[in-house]
This record gives C-alpha cells, sequence and structure tokens, in this order.
C-alpha cells in the first residue's frame, strides 16, 4: 500500500513536472530583468522555443558587450505550454513579480490578446515577433512582425502581376486568417476581381485530410484563368496540405500556393523536393546574402550547436525588436517603462537584409517585402522584394478600420478616428 | 548516339556553336524576363545542344563559373565531396570538375520553369519512348503557340502511338478553337466533346459565356450549340467520377481512422484499458520511421518496409513495459488508468521533444508511394493513399489470423471472456496481459509509419489521432474487430461526402453529432457484444 502511494506521487511528479515544466532563474539584485514568454511546450512548442532561444542568444551577446547601463541583462524565461489563459497568468507574474523591465514574447494572435490587459494594466511593455492581422495598436506593445500591408498585400500584388486572376484564399479558422482574408478579399474586389472567381475556405486547426480540398483546388483553377492559392493555413496542417497537393500532382507553374505561415523551419520539417516553386511572403529569408545575416547565421548555429539549424523571419523581428530596445534604453538611460516608450518613436536600427528598420509612432516598424520561391533544398530563391513599408496598424481596405489612425506620439491614441476625431480606445471592436 | 551528333555539329558549322556560347553568356547575370528572351532565342536557333541545356535549366543543372561566367551544366544536381562534374554546353562532354564555391546556380522562377517545359517538350516529342511523347504533347497544352501547332500537325501525320495522337488531336482542336473558320471550329468542339478533361470543359463552357455587350464569346450559333451539348456530356460522366472519387476519399480517409483505431480495438475494445498514451505509441512508430531512414539514407525505397516490423518492435516494447510497471497494478480502476496513461502521454512526449527537439522531422516517401493512378482523362487517385488503404486492410486481416488461429489469439480471447475460467485452465494471464497490451501498442506503432507518410512527425501527432481513434472503437462496438472497421470506414465516406456541402468544419461537427445521437440510441456501438462476456465488463 506504501509503496503504490510512492508510486502515485512520483507519476503525478512526473505529469507535473512534463506540464509545467519550470525554467524560472532566480533573481539577482543589480540586474535587468528581460522576461522571456514563449511556449517552450505544447503545439506552439515547435515554433516558439526557436525564438526563446534567440532572446536568449541576443541577451548572452549583450552582455559580453558589458551589459546595459552598466548593469547585466538576466533573461526570466516562464512557459505558457500553448495555454492561452497561462499567457496571461504568466505575463502577470513577469510583470507583478519579477517586476521585469521588458518581455518578449507571444506568437499566435490569440495569446497576444490574451496578455494584453495584463500588460496594459501593469503598464508593461511586450515586443511582438510575428506577422499578424494588424487592428491593434497598444501602447504597451510594440509590433515587430508583419502588419496585413507589409505581407498579404504585397505578397498578392506580385501574383497580380504575374497574370493570377482567380484566387483561393485557404486559411485555418481563427482571427488571423479570417481578419487577413477580409482584408484580401475586400482588397482584391477593389482591384476589380470578380467575386465568382475569389473562394474562401477554412479547415479546422490540425487538419490533416486534405483530399478534398485539394480536389477542389484543383477544380477551381481549371477554369481556364490563371489561379492562385493564398495561404494562411496554420502550423501543423501545413505539411499533410503540401503534402498532398505533391500527391494530386498540383505544381507551382500551375497552381502556386503563396504562404504567410510557412517559412525555413517549417520547411526544414518536410521533404521540399514536390514543393519547388511555391511562394512564401516575408520579410526576411535565411538565403538573402547580406553581411549581417551571414554573422547572424554563424552566431545562431554557434550559439544553437548544430549546424543545420534555420534561421526565420520572427528571429529576424526579435532581433531587430531586441535591438531597438537596447538603443532605447541608452537613448532614455532608464528601463523605465513609460521613459522607453517615449524614446522608442523614430529610432533605427539595421535589419539583417541590408535596409534599416525604424520605429513608428504607431508601434510598428518599417520593414521590406520578400516574396521568395521554394527551392529543393528547403530554402527560398527571392523572386521578388519591395523597398522598406512602413507598417500600418489599420487596414485601408476594411470598412470598419480605413479611418482609424494609430499614433502614440502625437495623438496618444492606439485608435484614433480621423472623421469624427475621437479616440476609441486601442482595440477593434 | 550523342557523341556522334556532338560530332556531326561541330565539324559542319563553326557559327552556330559560336552563337549558342554567345547567347549562353548573358545567362548569368540575366534578369527572369532577359532569361525568358535567351529561352526563346535558344528554342529558335535550334541547336543540336538546345535540348539537353533547356532540360539542365528546368532541373537547376545549369551553372556559371563565377571566374569567367562561362555557363556549364553539371550531370548531378547534387554535389558529391562538394564537387560537380561538368559539362560542356555546345559539345556535351566532360570539361572537368569544379567546386560549389567556383560556381553559381543560374536560378528559375515559375513563369521560366512554365516556359522551359513547354518549350523542351517540343524536342521531347521526336523521343522514342512513347509515355514521355505523351507527357510532351500535355505540356504543350499548356500554351499553344503558332510554332508549337506547327510542330503538332507534323507530329500528328507521323504519330503510332494511340494514346499520343489522341493527345495531339486534343490539342490542336484547343488551337482551332481560337481560330477564325467556325466549321474548323465546329469540328474542333465534336472532337473535345469526347474528353473528359475538366479544363477542357471549362474552355468548351467558356464559348458559351455571354459578355455584357450581349455578344457571345462564340459567334457562330452552331458551335455554340455543339459546345452546349459537349459540356452536358462531359459534366454527365464527370459527375460519375467525382463520385467515384469521393467514394475513394472516404474510404481512404476511413483506413487511416481504423488503421489508428485498431490497436485501440485490442487494449481498449478486447482489454478494458483506457489507455491515453495509445496515440504517443503512434508517435514512437512514426519517430521509428525517421529514425530507420536516418539508418539507411541509401534506401529510401526499403525503409519504409524496414519500419513497419522495426516499429512494431518499438511500440510493442514500449506497451510491455507500459503495462507490466503501470497498467498491471491498476486493473479494475478505470479512473486511475486514464490519469495514469494520460500522465505517461505527456512524459511520452516530452522525451521526445527532449531527444528530437519540438520540430517537426522530415519523413520522406519513396519513389514507388508517391505519384498518382491515372485511371482515365478524368480520374486520378494518389499512389500513397492505395497503399495506405491495402496496408489497413492487410493488418486487419493479420490481426483477426492472429486473434482467430494461434494459440495467443485463443489465450487472449479467454482471458477476456472469462478471466478466472481461464487461470483455473492453466494459462498464465498476467503473461497474456502483457502479451495483448504489447500486441495492440505494436499495431499502434504500424499505425504510426502510415501516419509519417502522411502528416508531420512530431510530439504532438498522438494526441491529433487519439479522440478519433476513441470514436471509432466507440462507435463500432467495443470488442468487436469488425465494428472497428465497418465504423472507421463509413465514419470516413460520411465525412467526406458532407465536406464538399457543408466545408471541412460543419462536417466534422455534423459527424460528431451523428455520433452522440447515434450512442444515445446505441450505447454499444454498431455491433454489440452479447452474452456473458459483455456481462462481465
Amino acid at each position: 500500500m506504501k509503496l503504490k502511494s510512492h508510486f502515485y506521487l512520483a507519476l503525478a511528479l512526473m505529469a507535473v513536472a512534463a506540464i509545467a515544466a519550470p525554467m524560472h532563474l532566480r533573481a539577482q539584485a543589480g540586474t535587468i530583468k528581460v522576461g522571456v514568454l514563449h511556449s517552450l511546450s505544447g503545439t506552439m512548442a515547435i515554433s516558439e522555443t526557436t525564438l526563446k532561444d534567440t532572446i536568449l542568444m541576443m541577451i548572452e551577446e549583450q552582455n559580453k558587450k558589458g551589459g546595459l547601463l552598466g548593469r547585466k541583462l538576466e533573461a526570466v524565461v516562464v512557459d505558457p505550454a500553448s495555454d492561452w489563459p497561462l499567457f496571461a497568468e504568466k505575463a502577470s507574474q513577469l510583470l507583478v513579480k519579477d517586476k521585469v523591465a521588458v518581455v518578449f514574447g507571444c506568437w499566435t494572435s490569440v495569446s497576444r490578446k490574451s496578455v494584453l490587459p495584463v500588460f496594459e494594466k501593469n503598464n508593461g511593455l511586450l515586443f511582438y515577433p510575428v506577422q499578424y492581422e494588424g487592428e491593434e495598436s497598444s501602447k504597451n506593445v510594440i509590433y515587430t512582425g508583419a502588419a496585413p500591408n507589409q505581407q498579404a498585400i504585397p505578397a498578392v500584388d506580385y501574383l497580380m502581376k504575374e497574370g493570377v486572376k482567380r484566387w483561393v484564399l485557404e486559411g485555418t479558422d481563427y482571427v488571423y486568417p479570417r481578419t487577413t482574408n477580409k482584408i484580401l478579399e475586400a482588397y482584391l474586389l477593389s482591384k476589380g476581381v470578380a467575386a465568382a472567381d475569389i473562394s474562401i475556405n477554412y479547415t479546422p486547426f490540425g487538419h490533416s485530410d486534405w483530399q478534398t480540398r485539394v480536389a477542389a483546388i484543383k477544380r477551381f483553377g481549371s477554369a481556364g484563368k490563371k489561379t492562385a492559392v493564398v495561404s494562411t493555413i496554420n502550423g501543423d496542417a501545413n505539411v499533410p496540405f503540401y503534402k498532398e497537393l505533391g500527391n494530386q500532382k498540383v505544381s507551382a507553374e500551375d497552381i502556386p500556393v503563396v504562404a504567410f505561415s510557412v517559412g525555413e523551419e517549417e520547411l526544414s520539417g518536410l521533404d521540399a523536393k514536390p514543393l519547388v516553386g511555391h511562394l512564401a511572403a516575408w520579410n526576411y529569408f535565411q538565403s538573402i546574402s547580406t553581411p549581417a545575416n551571414a554573422a547572424f547565421i554563424k552566431q545562431w548555429k554557434a550559439y544553437i550547436k548544430k549546424p543545420n539549424r534555420t534561421t526565420n523571419d520572427p528571429m529576424e523581428a526579435h532581433y531587430i525588436g531586441f535591438n531597438l530596445w537596447v538603443k532605447a534604453v541608452e537613448k532614455a538611460q532608464s528601463t523605465d517603462v513609460e521613459k522607453v516608450l517615449a524614446a522608442l518613436p523614430g529610432l533605427s536600427t539595421p535589419n539583417l537584409t541590408g535596409g534599416t528598420a525604424t520605429m513608428l509612432a504607431n508601434h510598428h516598424i518599417t520593414k521590406p517585402v520578400y516574396i521568395g520561391e521554394v527551392r529543393a533544398d528547403g530554402q527560398f530563391n527571392v523572386v521578388f522584394k519591395t523597398p522598406v513599408v512602413p507598417g500600418d496598424a489599420w487596414s485601408d481596405f476594411l470598412p470598419g478600420s480605413k479611418d482609424s489612425e494609430a499614433d502614440w506620439v502625437k495623438l496618444k491614441c492606439g485608435n484614433y478616428n480621423t472623421k469624427t476625431k475621437v479616440c476609441s480606445g486601442q482595440n477593434y471592436k | 548516339m550523342i557523341s556522334l551528333a556532338a560530332g556531326l555539329s561541330s565539324a559542319s558549322a563553326q557559327t552556330p556553336d559560336d552563337t549558342l556560347r554567345a547567347t549562353l553568356a548573358g545567362l548569368g547575370e540575366a534578369s527572369y524576363p532577359d532569361k525568358e528572351a535567351i529561352v526563346a532565342t535558344l528554342s529558335d536557333a535550334g541547336h543540336p545542344s538546345t535540348s539537353d541545356i533547356l532540360t539542365a535549366f528546368f532541373e537547376d543543372r545549369l551553372y556559371f563559373r563565377n571566374s569567367d561566367k562561362v555557363v556549364f551544366i553539371v550531370r548531378t544536381a547534387e554535389a558529391t565531396d562538394g564537387k560537380f562534374a561538368l559539362v560542356d554546353v555546345v559539345t556535351r562532354k566532360d570539361a572537368g570538375t569544379a567546386t560549389t564555391d567556383e560556381l553559381t546556380p543560374i536560378g528559375t522562377n515559375n513563369r521560366l520553369r512554365r516556359l522551359l517545359r513547354t518549350t523542351s517538350a517540343r524536342f521531347a516529342l521526336a523521343n522514342p519512348d512513347s509515355t514521355i511523347r505523351l507527357q510532351a504533347v500535355v505540356d504543350m497544352q499548356r500554351s499553344l503557340d503558332e510554332a508549337s501547332v506547327e510542330i503538332l500537325k507534323q507530329r500528328e501525320a507521323s504519330e503510332t502511338d494511340a494514346a499520343v495522337k489522341a493527345e495531339i488531336q486534343t490539342a490542336l482542336a484547343l488551337a482551332a478553337l481560337d481560330g477564325t473558320d467556325p466549321p474548323a471550329r465546329l469540328r474542333a468542339v465534336e472532337i473535345l466533346s469526347g474528353r473528359t478533361k475538366l479544363d477542357i470543359r471549362n474552355r468548351l463552357a467558356s464559348l458559351t459565356e455571354k459578355a455584357e455587350d450581349g455578344t457571345y464569346a462564340e459567334a457562330d450559333e452552331k458551335v455554340r450549340a455543339a459546345a452546349v451539348a459537349a459540356v452536358a456530356a462531359i459534366d454527365n460522366s464527370l459527375w460519375w467520377y467525382s463520385g467515384v472519387e469521393m467514394l475513394f476519399f472516404g474510404l481512404s480517409l476511413g483506413s487511416i481512422l481504423v488503421l489508428v483505431a485498431i490497436g485501440l480495438a485490442i487494449t481498449f475494445g478486447v482489454m478494458g484499458v483506457i489507455n491515453m498514451a495509445h496515440g504517443e505509441l503512434m508517435m514512437l512508430g512514426a519517430y521509428t520511421t525517421y529514425v530507420v531512414q536516418l539508418l539507411m539514407p541509401q534506401h529510401i525505397a526499403i525503409s519504409v518496409l524496414v519500419a513497419v516490423p522495426a516499429a512494431f518492435i518499438v511500440a510493442g516494447t514500449a506497451g510491455i513495459l507500459l503495462e507490466v510497471t503501470i497498467i498491471r497494478r491498476l486493473y479494475g480502476r478505470p479512473l486511475e488508468t486514464l490519469l495514469a496513461t494520460f500522465g505517461v502521454s505527456l512524459v511520452l512526449q516530452q522525451l521526445v521533444r527532449t531527444l528530437f527537439t519540438a520540430n517537426n522531422r522530415a519523413v520522406s516517401t519513396p519513389a514507388w508511394m508517391s505519384g498518382v493512378l491515372q485511371i482515365n482523362e478524368a480520374l486520378a487517385i494518389t499512389l500513397n493513399r492505395v497503399y495506405i488503404l491495402g496496408f489497413s486492410m492487410l493488418v486487419f486481416a493479420l490481426l483477426l489470423l492472429v486473434l482467430r488461429r494461434t494459440r495467443l489469439g485463443l489465450d487472449i480471447r479467454a482471458v477476456a471472456q472469462n478471466r478466472a475460467m481461464a487461470r483455473a485452465m492453466g494459462i498464465r494471464s498476467k503473461w497474456v496481459d502483457a502479451m495483448t497490451f504489447g500486441l495492440g501498442s505494436g499495431i499502434a506503432g504500424v499505425a504510426g509509419v502510415a501516419l509519417s507518410q502522411l502528416t508531420n512527425v512530431g510530439p504532438n501527432l498522438g494526441q491529433s489521432y487519439i479522440i478519433d481513434s476513441f470514436m471509432v472503437v466507440v462507435f463500432g462496438g467495443v470488442g468487436n474487430l469488425w465494428g472497428t472497421l465497418i465504423g472507421g470506414l463509413s465514419m470516413g465516406v460520411v465525412n467526406k461526402l458532407l465536406e464538399p456541402f457543408a466545408g471541412a468544419i460543419v462536417a466534422k461537427i455534423l459527424v460528431l453529432v451523428g455520433l452522440i445521437l447515434f450512442i444515445q440510441r446505441r450505447p454499444r456501438g454498431l455491433f454489440p457484444q452479447t452474452g456473458r462476456a459483455a456481462e462481465g465488463h
């Protein structure tokens, strides 16, 4: 009997260890604490673990240079375990208990939405590194990933230039694809695309049986007009989708798929040969050859100790975000959130592709847009690029948001209606 | 043959060779539109090497040397030991080797590849292999210009293979639709009405479209009437074929459901153990496939076949360990079993995260499993689905055989029916329990091998299938293998029949609601167990 209860205890401990994976580091006096809020377990661990490592690498690098304001940086890593309510809990722990100066974190929009009230209530500072649907500008969040006008719109422009007349908007059923597709649909209609030439479809998270959808895309694409698929399919559903495209012989020459969530890291998890020619739109590709990028890739591979690890777009966003924060702290000579937020707009830092990222008043940054075609080795061949595009928080193509403006310098407002001259808070209703 | 042609060309004319070299010299630094122009120049010049150059360009085997910008073909797309074997573009003879650092690939984009495909197809028309000729004609149909129509007309006369000839006639008819001569257009429509391809149907349908100003895309009324009739005829046969396709999609989805559920039908159905780690045993099987491919990189073709027994052993051993260390101590306490195995599933997930990182692993599909089985113009079935369907049925048959015809099967059935009586007859029930659980777990591992060909090999693989597998077992009737088979297949088919009309999300919801209603009426599933064995559970 006693043995059995011990056994239960061990089992319970094992389960707790697996769920919580506590990596909380002890605080030291005199250091600047940097919160890292990325899932290290659960479904999003695949993407977010890399970002945690990126920030740890940047912190190590900064400490080698002597730290910041004469103090060492110290990472406080928590694991929200791909669980949205847990994100809010862990964010609150970072801000209230650990009193971190800044937090780098979140991946999915739903996790960002879940921590938003926490950051606003406690006046924290969050750097969010992933491309997202826009329609938001918070005083306490810096969006270093792409807004729709820095990824989706240029990608569609490129395909239109290539003669695409029919569009399949294929997405996973949640907020990012739904909002992005709403913007894209409005944009395409404004460009004279007939409603009958747009097909919008959603599938559940982790959808794995794509036979019917791919057959339907083929059917839609056989109407004699050049057809393309704009994919906002998220996460694990991508691999079976691309495998089915390959199996049903949908070639990129006939029906190219442009994806907003598939990068080098995702391609490293599948055989890229059947996907050659399919497209991705990002603000960074590992294959872009600049001295800064080469140095970053070398540093990353040395830090992670695996020569075959890839770099990707959200990593560059964290690279830019971290450097912007360091510059702002140096400018403000303080880690106080109000002072850092006041120092941030207008600051610039080099990005990894040979350009400059400038912090804008609407808490977004300027980014160049690259369109890449998948190569057989899982990297991308850049076929199109734009000059730097300023991120637009409120889409000009949605009726609800085209009159809105975000400006934290002059207007001090995240959602200012230019017609009614009213500031209606910061969140999209 | 090649050396002869090369010898002839270099002997007969010096100038075309020089022109070729001059044309190619600009390729290294050309933009994509410039490259398209160069390809057009090449194909017009018609140098004997053109076909080889275009093929190499299409296959990413065209490079230029950094030092002097001279263009070379490389023999293989992948470098061996960091070196490429070079081939001269004019003579097509070996031109030494160069390291990867000395060469730069000449990139292609989708448009350029499309152009390369249609252009090099013209050269493939004379190929002695009729399948290559057929593919060439199909490729040429993508974009028909005057030059390619002329080439096809010439080829039609000398073509001997019936399939290729029919395809050429289709291509010529498609081109004739754009012509100015109404009787020729009418003939073209008649030829095309016998085809069942979707893009031809849509091309014909576009003839009947009415523009905003009241004029039709096709001016001639007779041609238009023929087109309407042709579209109706094609639609009729396409409707039938799309039904067959849908049924196949359903059976294929169903076969995967059967495969993931059948191991559970043993552990849950026969033994009554709620094993929440069942999905993770599948995950172990999928990772075994990955490891097997890592161990034998030169033999991807047979790696999957090796992975099947390997995954059975790995997952089966894990299952036996699980039974002996944990589940055995919890018999008769379903809630505790559920919690304990759930814990084990989390431990296993974190274990592979630690061993293989959280990233998905790339498992390649062997060449013999990829591709499509082209039944006719309208109906093509993906090969890997056919294999998995067959594999699923094979596993089911083998399992049935083991349970019905072997000593172990007899013991398993005896213990499941009446444990006390079986023990009284001298059956080592604990040993049988461990073996039964091992058998069910091993089959889960085998299912993992199949899943590795369809979906992500990552730590979450198991989670996405565990609910489905329980659903199938409960629907089919706990403890009944045939129930699992029929249940899984019918759930797959119903899901796929609903999907085109309701969408993937609503289809899934409808299936779940249907299942709830069914279980309400028949709590014991499709094929309930009867008699004393059922009472004992």
